[in-house]
């Protein structure tokens, strides 16, 4: 019955208490969320314990929600900390934020240039829907570091915006825009590996006096 | 503009937030290098490829549990108001 309201309408009524109007907002972002942690952790139990955390948590902290970002991104940034924090215990790594303070400056200068260059030999709209296609495609973002991963997933999949991913995850426009390019490049070079049509290929072009 | 400063500015391009000036430059590099063409189209296919792809389902026996905790909380704190 609830199904045709806004989520910021579906927000206030279950502020004023009408679970049906909570059970809605849950029914229409479970997906999203299963889906988003699915990725970031590639596992099924974890994957459901980051799901229910993100629940939990978003009906906990409902009444203080003030809707500065949409219900979904919110929703979304939540995902995205409780999946983090997974990955850093399963890895034995203090459960602080993926700043960039601890690392090596990332600036464009150590960006991987594309090697394998290549015309696809299919559209996405034709390899997307295909069982042997999305494993490769899964595999493809496996592989990707879990920094870069998550940032490609929360920019490029959900659709947030680079000022929104930086809020998300603690870290600098300038952070996000580098990381998002070194995994969509990294991406790219997976899939054109595999997609990528051998008779219409290009060898990249050197500039030697830059390196 | 050389290959290199494409690279650095492929985000923008991509995602359309380059100044009008640089965008010329860009398509001016794009329409002599084959190669630099080549990555602009793949990696608009790699995003459209992820974008568009199949969300998981969650199992049915979680879907379940998961809405049963959710009510459960959501007594609980009703109960404490």
């Amino acid at each position: 019955m609830s199904e045709h309201l806004t989520d910021s309408e579906l927000v206030r009524r279950a502020k004023a208490g009408e679970l049906a109007a909570f059970e809605t907002l849950i029914g229409r972002y479970e997906r999203k969320v299963y889906s988003l942690a699915r990725r970031i952790v590639q596992q099924e139990q974890d994957a459901e314990d980051v799901t229910q955390q993100t629940f939990l948590s978003a009906l906990e902290h409902l009444a203080g929600f003030r809707e500065e970002a949409s219900f979904s991104t919110w929703l979304l940034r939540v995902a995205a900390h409780a999946a983090l924090k997974v990955i850093r215990k399963r890895k034995g790594l203090p459960t602080v934020s993926l700043d960039a303070s601890t690392e090596p400056q990332e600036g464009y200068d150590t960006v991987p240039h594309p090697e394998y260059i290549a015309d696809w030999r299919e559209s996405p709209e034709h390899l997307v829907g295909r069982n042997e296609t999305a494993r490769l495609i899964d595999e493809a973002l496996q592989e990707l570091d879990d920094k870069h991963r998550v940032i490609f997933l929360l920019r490029d999949v959900e659709g947030l915006s680079v000022k929104e991913t930086a809020e998300a995850l603690g870290l600098s426009e300038a952070n996000v825009k580098v990381r998002l390019l070194r995994a969509r490049l990294q991406l790219r070079e997976r899939l054109t590996q595999k997609f990528g049509d051998p008779s219409r290929r290009f060898e990249p072009h050197r500039h030697p006096e830059v390196t | 503009m050389k290959c290199e400063e494409l690279l650095a500015m492929l985000n923008e391009y991509v995602d359309g937030g380059v100044d009008p000036g640089v965008c010329d430059q860009f398509e001016k590099h794009l329409a002599g290098c084959n190669p630099c063409q080549v990555v602009v189209d793949n990696i608009r296919q790699t995003i459209t490829l992820y974008r568009d792809g199949q969300p998981y389902e969650l199992p049915v026996r979680f879907r379940d549990q998961l809405h049963s905790a959710l009510r459960a909380k959501w007594r609980e704190q009703r109960a404490m108001k």
